[in-house]
């Protein structure tokens, strides 16, 4: 049974249609891109599944059970994590703080048990305590546990995001343009991190990317959006010759 | 005798650490305002404006929950005020037995404390959907609808006000009160739920997409910070022993929110800071009459040019941070520092 299932997806902004019939699924363990022109409608996309926005049409089916309507952070406790394409960490909190706010559904004290600081509070802040700490080692922030989110320089940041959204305990994983704004070697790293984060994690991950090298040198599979509409999807090497993904890219050939 | 400063400070620092000084620093202050209350070892104004302190310490640490902490703008908190003061009020005078209120008391202000909760948890729902501007003119509204609601109330005395309460209201009492509610509210932001608060403050969608159900922890906000400042309202009518609609006006609210932006939002120890200094400040310019009124907005310029956060902005003293966070912090710093000099 596929993961993630995207039915007939379709939205409009008032009168604009930012996504129509999108399809996608996803089987467990796959790593799929998802490339397009700006505004092609991929965030929307995202937005769609992770409930932002409610879609106007369409359905969609998140292990087996349908997840359309739900609100953002029903879907997270689900197993649904993403990070976003201009980095919105919690600027003025810790990076503990950051990772911790994450662990929200799962920590098992009630409002009593906190306001009183009785009951399972101690064992539970504890074990979200470690876990933020091992989470942070991991991905080598633990030296800025600290720091306010806000002082770290870029790179870390777009690490933190990729851990503070593991810390909700996903199963899915949407990396929204994790490779905005860096450079080359800066890339190779990124693509390294993320093969580590999804064997470790074993996350099924779903991106948005407009740098072909690590689409074409990570993904599985591809999908091509414009003006919301899939125009071409495949594996990375028949994407990069489909006449269609050229022309939305590139504009039409013309035989002069 | 020569005396060691690093000594000292290293005492001083052990001492602080030890999870029994709390708890010990707070019995202490009961004993102390016990003591006070019942041999009268200060004059009674003194312990009138010290009440008045304590008094507004719960009312700033309360709002500073939900402007300071959730980031949201609430301008109506007096209005939560009036709503305990007069129920702890009605149920002293016209409900409770004569003879027995003091008995009675702690119940009077736990009802008035829970009912103004109750009309929190009203004020809340708005809050699901605006944010910012809106959401003070919905307080604003509120406060104004308390007042006038009240006024036109006859059975509580409309705008002539409502009296016949005995002073019930003592230093112990107040202190218990303050105590109570810097611990809870402390508690609150140093939990699962107050790291949920801090996180709407911050980026309310990604809190949203970081699994926090915002709707719960802004329920919880806002029932806890009215639920001190009905608290506070029962506290205050039994210690003026007469209440009015005007008391709990929006130039009240007005109050309340100077304590808490110069003290510091998002801070216990602000919070503190501020309503001390804002209460004694005010006594202290007595004298001057109505010129207070202008000093007091000017020294908020001028606080507002310096120091843009308060005095404390988004900073916490390290006596209201749980102990296992300033050690393990504390923890971290020394293996870091141990990393760089072997490196």
């Amino acid at each position: 049974m596929s993961l993630l299932e995207c039915r007939d997806l379709t939205h409009y902004f008032d009168g604009l249609c930012a996504v129509s019939d999108f399809h996608l699924s996803l089987e467990p363990g796959e790593l799929v891109g998802i490339i397009g022109p700006n505004g092609a409608g991929k965030t929307t996309v995202f937005n769609l599944i992770t409930g932002v926005y409610r879609a106007t049409g369409g359905s969609i089916r998140f292990d087996g059970r349908e997840i359309t309507g739900l609100s953002p952070s029903e879907i997270t406790s689900l197993g649904i994590a993403r990070t976003f394409q201009n980095i919105r960490l919690f600027k003025e909190l810790s990076v503990l703080d950051n990772v911790r706010v994450a662990h929200y559904a799962s920590v098992r004290y009630n409002a009593v048990e906190a306001l009183l600081q009785v009951g399972r509070y101690r064992a539970e802040e504890e074990r979200v305590s470690n876990h933020t700490m091992e989470l942070l080692a991991a991905f080598r922030l633990d030296n800025f546990a600290d720091e306010p989110a806000k002082n770290l320089p870029y790179g870390m940041q777009r690490r933190l995001e990729m851990a503070r959204a593991l810390a909700t305990q996903p199963r899915l994983l949407l990396l929204d343009e994790p490779a905005a704004g860096m450079n080359p070697n800066e890339i190779l790293q990124l693509m390294d991190l993320i093969q580590w984060v999804r064997e470790t994690f074993s996350v099924t991950i779903l991106l948005i990317e407009h740098q072909m090298r690590l689409v074409m040198g990570i993904c599985e599979r591809i999908k091509v959006l414009d003006f919301g509409a899939t125009i071409a999807e495949g594996l990375p090497g028949e994407i990069k010759n489909h006449p269609r993904v050229l022309e939305a890219y590139l504009g039409e050939e013309v035989s002069l | 005798m020569k005396i060691d400063r690093g000594e000292i400070g290293t005492a001083i620092r052990t001492m602080t650490e030890s999870r029994f000084f709390m708890p010990s620093l707070i019995a202490a202050g009961f004993v102390l305002s016990l003591a006070v209350s019942q041999f009268e070892l200060l004059d009674p104004y003194l312990q009138l404006i010290i009440m008045y302190v304590g008094i507004n310490i719960i009312l700033t640490a309360s709002l500073n929950l939900v402007n300071g902490y959730m980031g949201e703008f609430s301008v109506g908190h007096a209005g939560f005020m009036a709503v305990g003061a007069y129920t702890a009020s009605i149920l002293t005078v016209s409900v409770f037995p004569g003879g027995a209120t003091t008995l009675f008391f702690p119940a009077a202000v736990l009802a008035g404390g829970l009912v103004s909760a109750l009309v929190g948890l009203v004020v809340a729902i708005p809050s699901f959907k605006t944010r910012g501007d809106y959401l003070a003119i919905v307080t604003l509204a509120f406060n104004m609808i308390v007042k006038s609601l009240i006024e036109n109330l006859d059975a509580v005395g409309g705008p002539r006000g409502f009296l016949g309460m005995e002073k019930l209201t003592s230093l112990p009492w107040v202190f218990f009160w303050t105590v109570t509610s810097v611990w809870i509210i402390r508690n609150l932001v140093y939990s699962n739920f107050g790291r949920g608060v801090l996180s709407i403050r911050e980026d309310e969608i990604a809190s949203d997409l970081m699994s926090v159900n915002t709707r719960h922890v802004k329920l919880l906000v806002f029932v806890i910070s009215s639920f001190f400042a009905g608290i506070a309202g029962a506290l205050f009518a039994h210690l003026l022993q007469y209440i009015n609609p005007r008391m709990f006006d929006i130039l009240k609210s007005t109050d309340i929110l100077i304590m808490v932006y110069l003290g510091g939002i998002g801070s216990i120890a602000g919070s503190i800071i501020g309503a001390t200094t804002v209460t004694l400040l005010l006594e202290v310019l007595r004298p001057m009459g109505l010129w207070r009124m202008v000093l007091m907005p000017l020294l908020l310029v001028v606080l507002m040019i310096v120091r843009p956060r308060g005095i404390m902005g988004l900073r916490e003293s390290c006596w209201f941070v749980p102990l296992r966070d300033v050690l393990a912090a504390k923890l971290r710093r020394a293996l870091k520092e141990t990393a760089d000099v072997s490196s």
